[in-house]
């Protein structure tokens, strides 16, 4: 609180939320330390000399599971996913802009679509395509299971955005004598497009890392996520830790370019 | 004023139909197969009440419903304690505005990376040989290893409370940047201690967030199987875990039934926090 006066309390909270972030982030750290095991070593410390052996073991043939294959899938996964979210969210946020017939109705079902338990969404899509007579692929039933979990958080984004969003810019644009598609494309897209940024970042990671919605709608071939937590039955060996690093430094480099690409923009705006 | 909604609908038509195709009519399908009927090798489209009465009629499913319901109580309580004191901090304790946005984003970044990779992180933490029990055996606290710090409940809500205490921060976090700061100001003014102005300042104002918060924990704790699995090594049940295992055994219509048992008790429980707490102001 500002103008508190005990500063020993400050600094308890303060220690509090290094402890959190400790809690948060320190058994990654560990995986992370642990993939570089030497090649006797095993799943738990201490390390036993230090090697690559694990991640060259990763990108080898496995015996068990499809590494390349799981990864090339969910890779061309997030990017089918990234872009129908960003293209139906940010349509959808625009219609959101009033309220029509039918709104409330549809935001209910988007707010649905995040509350309703996974188990439930995979198991319903599932046998929705068993019933049809389709087979389950991971670019058709998965990829729609994924949408039910990626686009309400674009909506909500998009909603952020416009809760914030001064009409009064696109009515000056209008008294200036601009067309309605001029007023979207040179006042709005502008102003959303951060935005825009933040839902594909949300929509690829949120797919690449899916699973609950993904189990039982990917059909005969695996997700990454799939293929890891099979793993996780089979494989007692650091190169499940390898894997671990791998996935999680991807993220973490896609999130930090994001970021990066995001302060740019908004400094050159500013 | 007809062609500006059809506009909007236009512009919604996407979004409706997914949701329809992916959403709507899955449920449909679940609540009619939850009718069918089933032997060991097939299922067969029927309207019977079997699958129902099986369900509730077993004193199995009772307690592991009494089992989710614990898990979410704890985890719930847990998780709204961590994240208000976290959101906290954030909001009113770190004083520049970089940092402050740096360190939200610590906080809720790991919501982007895999779940499954942060469980099996809490191997090496967890395990006979793990961090925690080689430590407390050199500190000489402990003789022998701890066996239910991994595959255990305790294992199992740890990794709920790491995995989902952020769904509690960011909502809690949202409500407090809106909260005026003169109103502390004055309550300072006023002679308020630091207790007085969390619980009858800072708590109030916050109750929408907390809301939104606990319908995530608790929808998501409520339908998990996958964490129990995992970190208990099988040894304790959810109503998810219960589902799953009957789809690998193709009982699709009992799971069918157990899914629209689980859906009703999680919108009922979403129905009670929104009763309890007025959280349309927030979206």
């Amino acid at each position: 609180m500002r103008g508190s006066r005990l500063p020993l309390r400050r600094w308890a909270l303060l220690a509090f939320l290094g402890l959190f972030i400790l809690f948060l982030y320190g058994p990654t750290i560990t995986i992370l330390v642990l993939s570089f095991q030497g090649p006797d070593g095993g799943l738990t410390f201490p390390m036993n000399g230090v090697s690559m052996v694990w991640f060259e073991r990763l990108f080898e043939k496995q015996a068990v599971g499809d590494f390349a294959g799981s990864l090339t899938r969910s890779f061309s996964l997030a990017i089918l996913v990234t872009l129908a979210t960003v293209l139906i969210a940010v349509t959808a946020g625009f219609a959101f802009r009033r309220r029509f017939p039918g709104s409330d109705l549809l935001f209910t079902l988007t707010v649905a679509s995040l509350v309703i338990p996974s188990i439930l969404v995979s198991l319903g899509i599932g046998l929705l395509f068993n019933q049809a007579g389709l087979d389950p692929t991971w670019y058709g039933s998965a990829f729609g299971a994924q949408l039910t979990w990626t686009l309400p958080f674009g909506l909500l984004i998009m909603f952020a955005v416009f809760n914030r969003f001064n009409p009064a810019w696109e009515e000056a644009a209008n008294d200036l004598g601009a067309s309605p598609w001029q007023r979207v494309r040179h006042v709005v897209l502008p102003i959303v497009t951060p935005s825009v940024i933040g839902i594909a970042l949300f929509g690829f990671t949120l797919s690449y890392d899916e699973f609950a919605r993904t189990l039982l709608t990917a059909g005969s071939d695996n997700t990454l996520p799939l293929e890891i937590f099979g793993m996780t039955t089979n494989v007692t060996t650091p190169v499940l830790y390898a894997l671990g690093t791998v996935t999680t430094l991807f993220s973490f480099l896609l999130i930090g370019l994001t970021l990066l690409v995001l302060r740019v923009m908004v400094g050159r705006r500013a | 004023m007809m062609s500006r909604h059809w506009s909007a609908w236009l512009q919604a038509t996407p979004l409706a139909c997914v949701l329809g195709v992916f959403l709507l009519l899955p449920m449909v399908v679940l609540v009619v197969v939850s009718f069918y009927d089933y032997d060991s090798v097939q299922v067969i489209p029927a309207f019977v009440l079997t699958n129902y009465q099986e369900a509730l009629g077993s004193a199995v499913t009772w307690r592991i419903y009494v089992n989710t319901l614990r898990y979410t109580l704890i985890v719930w309580a847990i998780t709204v304690t961590l994240g208000f004191g976290v959101a906290y901090v954030l909001a009113f304790e770190i004083r520049s505005r970089t940092a402050q946005t740096m360190l939200f984003l610590v906080c809720t970044v790991p919501f982007l990376t895999s779940n499954i990779i942060r469980m099996i992180s809490w191997i090496p933490f967890l395990g006979r040989e793990g961090l925690l029990n080689t430590a407390l055996q050199r500190a000489g606290m402990i003789d022998a290893p701890l066996e239910f710090l991994l595959f255990s409940d305790f294992a199992v809500i740890l990794a709920y409370v790491h995995l989902y205490t952020l769904f509690m921060i960011t909502p809690i976090f949202n409500a407090m940047m809106r909260i005026d700061r003169g109103l502390i100001e004055a309550a300072i003014d006023g002679g308020a201690r630091f207790r007085q102005v969390i619980s009858q300042v800072i708590l109030p104002l916050c109750k929408p967030g907390i809301a939104i918060g606990s319908i995530f924990v608790v929808t998501m704790v409520m339908g998990d199987f996958i964490t129990v699995r995992f970190m208990s090594g099988g040894q304790s049940a959810s109503v998810g875990l219960m589902i799953s295992n009957q789809i690998s055994l193709l009982q699709y219509p009992a799971a069918c039934a157990n899914a629209v048992i689980l859906l009703a008790v999680v919108l009922m429980m979403i129905a009670a926090i929104t009763r309890i707490i007025d959280i349309r102001k927030e979206l």
